[in-house]
Parts: C-alpha cells; sequence; structure tokens
C-alpha cells in the first residue's frame, strides 16, 4: 500500500504529558513524526495537535484509533494533502551587506512573494509562508548568498470539509 | 472534612472508593500517606510485599478474583520503577488495577533529587491514564478520574504520582464525588443495532460457525449472557487463555483452548469454518499465528469494547461494538436455535487425535519421570474443578491451562499478554486474598519461581493460605523446548542449578515437601490441600518434556503439529 502525507487534527484536553502520550503511540510502531504544531483551537480550553505523518492508509486508520482511544483525547480527524488548506512558515536570516551588494537578492524576495520582516544594519529577516515546495524553493535560492539562519515551522491546516467538533462537545 | 493533610486525603479517597486493601512498599516519599495509614489500619489492611513488582502483580491477582481495583503503592524511584512490569502487564491484559507512587516535592522536580525519577513518562506508554498531582487540592478529583478511568470500559492501569509536598499539605476543606463520565473518553461505544442485525444474519445462515471467545467474557461480567448465546446457537466454542474458565471446561459446546499451544481440533478448524465469531478477545499472535492464513475463507464478526481492536490484526465483515454483557443479551433474540452436530463432532474427532497422540501419553503416563499433566490431573481429581488456578509464565502455564479443569468463572490466573515470569506467586495471594473461600493453587516453573521468591516472606507473615507447586525440571523449560526444535539443540543458558525449594519455603516458615516419584503425587497433593495455611509442594518433574500440540511461531494455525 502506498505510502502518502496525512494530516492529523487532534483535538485534546490540557494537559501536561499529553504530547508524549500521545508521540509515544508512533514511538512504539517506530514511526517518524514529520511534523508538530499544538496552538489553541477554535473552542475555549481545546487544544489541537496538528501532526505530519508519512504512511500508509492501514497504518493511518489504526494510529488515529490508538490516539482516540488515549483518555483526554476529545477527537481525531486525519485527510490527505488534497482534504486541507495547509502552510508552513520559514524565516530566513541573511547578511545585510549581500542585499545591498547581490541586486539578484532583491529579485529572488520580490518574485518569490516573501516577505521582509525587519533589515537591521548587519542582518535582514525575510519571512515567506506557503507550501513546503515554495519555502524549500526560496531556501535553495537564497544559500548561495549565505544564510546565517533557516528555521521552518510545522504544518499548520484546516480541513476542507467540516470536523464535527464542536457539536460533539455540546452533546456531552 | 476540614483541614486535613493531602496524605489523609488519599485515605479518604481510597475509603470513598471502597478500597480496603492496598499491596505496598513504603519509602522516603510516600511516608506521610504510610503515617495516615498506620491511622486508618481498621479501615484500610496493608500488604506489605518483599519488592513493589509484586504489589503489582498481587494487587492483579485481586483484581481479576474479586472483579475489584487493585491498588498497589510504591515510593518514588526504585520504588516507582519497580512497579512498571506489573503495570504493563496490567495494561496488555486489561486488569483494572491503580498505583499510588510518592514523589520527591514539587520544588525539587527536575532536580535529580534523591530518588527521584520521572514516572510519569516512564509509565505512560504501558497505563491507560496517568497523573501527577503536586497540590493536595487536586486529589480527590484525581482519584476519582483513575478509579473511573481503571474499571470502566476496557479496564487498565492508572498511575497517581504525589509530591511529598503535596501530601503534606493542609487542605482547607476535603469534598469526594466519585467520578461518572469524563468529556474527552467514551468508556463503552454505543451499540448499533444494524451491525446486531446482520452479524444475527450471518450466525443464522452460516453453516460451519466457530466462536473464540476471551477475556472480555469475564471482565464483562457476561458469563451467563455468554452461556445462553452458545447454547441456543449451537455453536463450538474455544478460548483463549485469558477466557479460560468463563464457562465450564466440560461444557459439550467448549472445544477447547486456541493458539500456540492450543487444541488440535479449534487451531484446525479456524481455517474450516465459514463463520468466525469472535467475543472479547484481540487476536494476539500467539492465537492467530500466521495473520496471512488466519481464517481467510471465513467471514468475521467481532464483538469489542475497544473499537482500536477492531481490524487491528483481523479484517472484520461485521463489528459489534459494546460491553458483551449487552450486546450478546440483545443479540439472542435475533438468532435462531440451532445446533451443529456434524460441525461439532469434527471438533471432537480432531481432539481424539489430540489425545491419543499427546494427552493420554502425558495425563495418563505411567512410567519415566512424572509429567507436568499428570500432576494437574492429580490436582482435578482433588479438587472438584472449584479451585483458583494461578500459573506463571511457561511450559507448566500451558499444561496447567491446557489440563485444569474448570466449573467456576474468575478461576484463571496467568500472565497472558506480556509473558511476565514471577508473575504466579504474588499473584497468588492476591487471588486469595480476593476471593477467601475458595482454594488458590499457583503451579510455578522452577524458573519463574525465582524471580519473585521473595515473596514467600509476604505468604508468610500475612498466613495467606495459598498452595503452591514447583514443577521442577531444573530448565527454563520453554526456552529449552524452542532451542530443541529451532536452535539445533543448543542449550545455552536454560539449565538451571537450583536451591532447595522445601528447604527455602520451610526458610520462610511454610511446611513444605518434595515428590519425586510417581506413587507420591496424589497423596502429596491431598496433604497440600489438606493443610491449614500456605503450603509449598516441589514436584520434581520429566527433565526434557516438550508442549505439544504446537503451532510455530509464525506458522498458519492449520499447520499445527502433534509432535
Amino acid at each position: 500500500m502506498k505510502k502518502i502525507n496525512y494530516t492529523i487534527s487532534i483535538y485534546t484536553e490540557n494537559n501536561v504529558g499529553l504530547l508524549n502520550r500521545i508521540s509515544a503511540i508512533f514511538l512504539k510502531r517506530h514511526i517518524n513524526i514529520k511534523s508538530v504544531t499544538s496552538s489553541e483551537s477554535e473552542i475555549h480550553n481545546v487544544f489541537r495537535f496538528i501532526l505530519v505523518v508519512n504512511v500508509d492508509e492501514v497504518q493511518i486508520i489504526k494510529l488515529v484509533k490508538q490516539i482516540e482511544k488515549q483518555i483526554e483525547v476529545i477527537a481525531v480527524f486525519f485527510h490527505t494533502d488534497e482534504e486541507t488548506i495547509f502552510l508552513e512558515t520559514a524565516l530566513y536570516k541573511v547578511k545585510s551587506k549581500s542585499l545591498f551588494e547581490e541586486r539578484q537578492i532583491q529579485n529572488i524576495i520580490k518574485e518569490s512573494r516573501a516577505n521582509m520582516v525587519t533589515v537591521k544594519p548587519d542582518f535582514f529577516v525575510i519571512e515567506k509562508t506557503g507550501w513546503r515546495e515554495e519555502t524549500e524553493d526560496l531556501y535553495n535560492k537564497l544559500r548561495p548568498y549565505g544564510l546565517l539562519q533557516f528555521v521552518r515551522s510545522g504544518r499548520i491546516s484546516v480541513s476542507k470539509n467540516t470536523m464535527e467538533i464542536s457539536k460533539f462537545l455540546k452533546t456531552k | 472534612m476540614k483541614n486535613i493533610s493531602g496524605a489523609e486525603a488519599v485515605i479518604w479517597s481510597l475509603i470513598n472508593e471502597g478500597v480496603d486493601i492496598l499491596f505496598g512498599y513504603p519509602g522516603g516519599a510516600i511516608m506521610p500517606v504510610y503515617d495516615e495509614l498506620y491511622k486508618f489500619e481498621d479501615k484500610i489492611n496493608h500488604i506489605l510485599v518483599r519488592h513493589e513488582q509484586g504489589a503489582t502483580h498481587a494487587a492483579q491477582g485481586y483484581a481479576r478474583t474479586s472483579g475489584k481495583v487493585g491498588v498497589a503503592i510504591a515510593t518514588s524511584g526504585p520504588g516507582a520503577t519497580n512497579l512498571v512490569t506489573g503495570i504493563a502487564d496490567a495494561q496488555i491484559d486489561s486488569t483494572p488495577m491503580v498505583c499510588i507512587t510518592g514523589q520527591v516535592a514539587s520544588y525539587l522536580l527536575g532536580s535529580d533529587a534523591f530518588q527521584e525519577t520521572d514516572i510519569i513518562g516512564i509509565s505512560t506508554p504501558v497505563t491507560k491514564w496517568n497523573y501527577q498531582i503536586t497540590k493536595a487540592s487536586e486529589i480527590a478529583e484525581i482519584f476519582a478520574k483513575a478509579f473511573y478511568i481503571a474499571k470502566s470500559g476496557r479496564p487498565g492501569p492508572v498511575l497517581i504520582d504525589i509530591t511529598k509536598d503535596a501530601q503534606f499539605e493542609i487542605l482547607e476543606k476535603f469534598e469526594y464525588n466519585k467520578c461518572k463520565q469524563i468529556r474527552s473518553y467514551v468508556s463503552v461505544p454505543l451499540i448499533n443495532e444494524k451491525y446486531l442485525t446482520s452479524a444475527a444474519n450471518l450466525i443464522n445462515n452460516a453453516q460451519k460457525p466457530f466462536i473464540v471467545w476471551g477475556q472480555g467474557v469475564i471482565l464483562g461480567n457476561a458469563e451467563n449472557e455468554f452461556l445462553n448465546f452458545i447454547n441456543k446457537s449451537g455453536i463450538p466454542a474455544a478460548w483463549t487463555i485469558l477466557g479460560l474458565s468463563a464457562i465450564s471446561t466440560d461444557h459439550p459446546l467448549n472445544v477447547g483452548m486456541l493458539g500456540m499451544h492450543g487444541n488440535y481440533g479449534p487451531n484446525k478448524l479456524t481455517n474450516e469454518c465459514d463463520l468466525l465469531i469472535a467475543i472479547g478477545m484481540r487476536f494476539d499472535d500467539r492465537v492467530t499465528g500466521d495473520l496471512k492464513t488466519y481464517a481467510k475463507q471465513a467471514k468475521v464478526i467481532h464483538f469489542e469494547i475497544d473499537p482500536a481492536e477492531i481490524n487491528k490484526n483481523v479484517k472484520v465483515d461485521v463489528p459489534v461494538l459494546g460491553n458483551v454483557k449487552k450486546t450478546l443479551k440483545k443479540i439472542l433474540p435475533l438468532i435462531k436455535k440451532k445446533s451443529h452436530k456434524n460441525w461439532v463432532s469434527k471438533f471432537r474427532k480432531l481432539n481424539d487425535i489430540e489425545f491419543n497422540k499427546v494427552i493420554d501419553k502425558e495425563y495418563n503416563k505411567k512410567d519415566g519421570g512424572i509429567s507436568m499433566a499428570e500432576v494437574i490431573k492429580s490436582v482435578n481429581n482433588n479438587t472438584n474443578g472449584e479451585s483458583i488456578l494461578v500459573t506463571d509464565v511457561g511450559q507448566h502455564q500451558m499444561v496447567a491451562c491446557r489440563y485444569t479443569k474448570f466449573n467456576l468463572s474468575k478461576s484463571n490466573i496467568t500472565s497472558g499478554g506480556l509473558g511476565t515470569m514471577g508473575f504466579a506467586l504474588p499473584a497468588a495471594f492476591g487471588a486469595k486474598i480476593g476471593d477467601k473461600k475458595r482454594e488458590v493453587i499457583a503451579v510455578i516453573g522452577d524458573g519463574g519461581f525465582q524471580m519473585t521468591i521473595q515473596e514467600l516472606g509476604t505468604i508468610y507473615q500475612n498466613n495467606t493460605a495459598v498452595k503452591i507447586i514447583i514443577l521442577n525440571n531444573n530448565f527454563l523449560g520453554m526456552v529449552r523446548q524452542w532451542q530443541q526444535l529451532f536452535f539445533e539443540k543448543r542449550y545455552a543458558s536454560t539449565e538451571m542449578i537450583n536451591p532447595d525449594f522445601v528447604a527455602i519455603s520451610k526458610g520462610y516458615f511454610i511446611e513444605a515437601s518434595k515428590v519425586d516419584k510417581r506413587k507420591d503425587l496424589d497423596s502429596g497433593i491431598k496433604k497440600m490441600l489438606k493443610h491449614d495455611g500456605p503450603y509449598l509442594l516441589e514436584v520434581v518433574i520429566e527433565k526434557e518434556e516438550n508442549v505439544f500440540p504446537m503451532v510455530p511461531s509464525g506458522s498458519s494455525v492449520a499447520d499445527i503439529r502433534l509432535e
């Protein structure tokens, strides 16, 4: 069976140690988590983890059931890339000198529709939000000019279809 | 209640949950709770074990015979880590257990303080739930949740870690409310009537239906519902090791044990039935053998409380989620009264082959060394199928479970999923405390016995009247058997030079004797059973005996070997 990227959305109570409990499910099965993001959700006091894993369809169903089984997990959903709107944010820190000496850099920034976050006398920071290919493309283009720092966030995503989480909580 | 300490709040929480027995071992970080236990001696009996692992297995044995939540208590650091094996055992065998561990004071957390260990981190993958209490005000709510989680739905172990300062902290007000639900936790899934109907249709139309049942029947207190179901449907039924004793071993539709060392008929016919009905079991690999060739010809119905078990190992056609006590009751009016005489006789015929090739030779052995089966036969002849059997892990476990006669449920206590050697001795005294009226017989190999041998001290101190049978072949028999069959008889580290078990037992002031001749076996068993109080009987058995039938690891159940 073909392995693809699945985005898992996990709605949980806000408890210490829950991330450990969730990640242990993957560790036990020797599955790598490609990306993790956690934040508040649309519901007050309910938290949301977004995980990306590369597994097959049989595995994802079993994994989601194991996650759902954890006491403080309220609901779990999983989606393919086609079923979600997803983004990542990347930050690029570059020497200010190259901005003025290498005219090409300004074109790269313009073409990639990246934003200039800050310009300091010795460095500047660019922010690019988009798909992995886009942030990677910018990374490859900027690297020859010397990147002082690069960082990319985990995936954030919303599903195209509704996730019936608010309704679920109301019935409780 | 006003102005009580966190430690006293722990005690009142336990009392509110109906706990009257704890298995544990004191130490620095749990001392405030022990100080309160001293004051509450009349309400809660504390059994001092000799090693914390023993506390968990005793709590398991207690839980399985009493049907209540077993409670183990230990200090921080090594006290807590010593619980881990028992917790893992309870997790995989779905045993309701609450473990309480002391922890260093909250302001010391993360400082590598004396006897500090991250027991929450360590126990997370092997607990149904765990929680670290750092404030006394959390105690009532967390204990209520812990007991609810441990016993509801598919039961399991819960660990509560309590910092020492939370135990000392004075609570202005203590109020205990039992937990009835948790919004993020569905203990028992809703029953889907549609699936009940399609399950009933499959059952009514099947020509060769076959039931495989597990511990879910016992955990759900569904023995009667299960009995009604098989009696009406006339379907032959076989058990997993943890399902054993749910119905009488002599029931005409009980066709025996499943899996690696199960009976010939049920294993062979798993791959001939046209409908496989799994009830409260989880298709463990020791039951299924090679999944690629497991019951491929059959439709599968799965009665199960845990949705994560559906399609986990075996693809299911009709999942019937819910507590089997309810689902079996609901399906009963939908199924037709039937008998499957020819089909049932197929099981009997195959089991007769097994009788001739295996059972008769070891159960009715006449010469050579004593066989393990003969010992069980003697126990059967002297107990009327009414005693509780506690087994350890290995050859003796397979033999004891294959041959022991059971007429009462909750009578077979063993470490199934985890296969924990050392389980039996502590589990046995826990089991006895859980059901004091019944005889508890622990059958243990010489290897496993030495893993928790120190619990003889606990048995002596509490005068717990368990009967201990050591089946001594001076070998780690099951590993030796594999070495013989699959590793060309290279007996690497399986031969044991053993101590004098009778002398050790007597050293603990427990009456003991040794049998090494066939003619003394029955009188030895009788003497053991007659003895008022704990007793150890060492039986010297045939040195190199193999357990058959056997489904070699990774083989199909249909390829079960008789020799």
